[in-house]
């Protein structure tokens, strides 16, 4: 079956907005809850696991994030759940530390390691990069799918992974779609991989865009 | 692909309530500030700014539900402002709902608060408030411009633009920049303020205090201002949120 056949499905999609003390969590529960997701905040190792998507907010420091998400087994429960092709999402530090690393303020911190890359400091005459901008996104992007091209995105961020580095060689692979922006210099906006979907502004906040954008990402779980 | 300028509606909310006088039809309550949000929201507002007057402290649990219902209805950026004293203040207002927080007068008294808050929370959480006034440019400060307390009445003797510099080193993320001499006046920004801000920061920089007509927000832009606040213009619907977009457009600003 087509994940796309779930578009339709009226059983509510369960959805777990990983609680580990450094996301805005209730912004992402309301906007999950009002595109239809049955939501719930919490970091049980179980109801993680179990859950149809896992969306990992992130707001902060890299490093601090990195260290709560440990202390919460969310970097055991977010490789478990991608090993088995489980839906994950993360937003903001919450996509970044899915990035090998990340400096701040000089202090190089060990991100996820999902995709390899660095989450740099924007090089940018106003920083942090703060508002709606749009974004470049592959022609056949489900994250975008039934977005404009002009659409607008809320950022907030003063750190970005400028360099896309992963180079899927394996003919048998898909390679991951990458979503640019730019403020200052290109950075990376949003990246599928696959389970693993992860975008650098807030769709929570993004108005209706960011509910079709949400309502996109409840269509593949 | 270029970062729209915001366009942001600022409620001043007294006990729960709307204080400025609100002149829209169709509102079931039109001093809710959730259907304001609602409303602003739907209009294509940015963001939306909070200031809150309730004077008592014992009665901020009001202010509390008031956000959690915004944020509950509105998906675009909310900031809440007003009596905001601790990193403690700002961690109520973030769990109920909010997503930045504007601070005033206690980072004047203690400016290590924007520090605490910051690395607490990040910097992007942080609107710096800063009232400020024109003085005899060398006699009060250097700039020509002093931060002011009690709503303009008291001066302090701090140069607004030393101030603005600082705090962004201490992890303001971002200046709300009111002009209390341009307040209410509805004779335009002070632009030459704005300006004179903009040199000596790299954080963005919201412009408010004067905003009376549609010609007098894109000078604003122009100065250097990366969102333009109104709140009087907006409640009475002298101005909507579409027009002051039209004409930032037309003045080839891009806007949402």
């Amino acid at each position: 079956m087509e994940l796309s056949d779930l578009t339709n499905s009226t059983t509510a999609k369960n959805v777990v907005v990983f609680d580990y003390g450094f996301g805005n969590v209730r912004s992402a529960e309301r906007a999950l809850a009002h595109v239809g997701a049955q939501v719930e905040i919490t970091r049980d190792y179980d109801k993680a696991m179990a859950a149809d998507g896992l969306l990992v907010p992130g707001v902060g420091a890299f490093a601090a994030c990195m260290n709560g998400l440990r202390e919460a087994r969310g970097d055991w429960i977010v490789g478990r759940r991608l090993s088995g092709g489980r839906p994950v999402m993360g937003i903001c530090v919450g996509m970044q530390i899915l990035f090998g690393r990340g400096i701040e303020h000089g202090v190089e911190a060990e991100g996820l390691d999902e995709w390899p890359g660095t989450v740099e400091p924007l090089r940018a005459p106003v920083v942090p990069h703060m508002g709606w901008n749009t974004v470049k996104a592959p022609g056949d992007s489900q994250l975008f799918a039934g977005l404009d091209e002009d659409e607008r995105y809320y950022f907030v961020h003063s750190y970005a992974v400028r360099t896309w580095e992963l180079e899927v060689t394996n003919p048998h692979m898909h390679s991951p779609k990458v979503t640019w922006a730019t403020h200052g210099e290109p950075f990376v906006a949003a990246v599928e991989n696959g389970p693993l979907w992860a975008t650098q502004f807030h769709p929570e906040k993004s108005g209706d865009a960011g509910a079709r954008l949400l309502r996109n990402w409840l269509d593949i779980l | 692909m270029t970062l729209a300028v915001r366009v942001i509606p600022c409620l001043d909310v007294d006990n729960g309530r709307v204080v400025k006088g609100v002149n829209f039809q169709n509102l079931r309550d039109a001093g809710d500030p959730v259907e304001m949000a609602k409303v602003y929201g739907e209009e294509g507002a940015d963001e939306l700014t909070f200031l809150d007057i309730t004077a008592s402290s014992g009665d901020r649990e009001t202010t509390y539900d008031v956000v959690r219902r915004t944020a509950e209805q509105v998906f675009i950026p909310l900031t809440v402002g007003g009596g905001v004293r601790t990193p403690e203040d700002v961690n109520k207002l973030l769990r109920a709902g909010a997503d930045k927080v504007g601070v005033n007068t206690a980072a004047i008294a203690r400016p290590e608060l924007i520090r605490e808050i910051s690395q607490r929370f990040g910097s992007q959480v942080l609107v710096l408030s800063v009232d400020a006034r024109r003085c005899p440019e060398g006699t009060v400060t250097s700039s020509g411009y002093e931060v002011t307390t009690h709503g303009g009445r008291r001066g302090t003797g701090i140069d607004a633009v030393e101030w603005a510099h600082r705090a962004a080193e201490l992890g303001a993320g971002e200046i709300l920049l009111n002009s209390m001499d341009a307040d209410g006046t509805k004779d335009g920004y002070d632009t030459a303020m704005i300006e004179a801000v903009r040199k000596q920061v790299t954080i963005p920089v919201i412009a408010s205090g004067g905003a009376g007509k549609l010609a007098d927000f894109a000078p604003a832009v122009a100065a250097g201002a990366d969102a333009v606040l109104a709140a009087s213009v907006f409640h009475f619907g002298d101005l909507r949120i579409g027009q002051v977009k039209d004409a930032l457009r037309g003045a080839g600003h891009p806007v949402r």
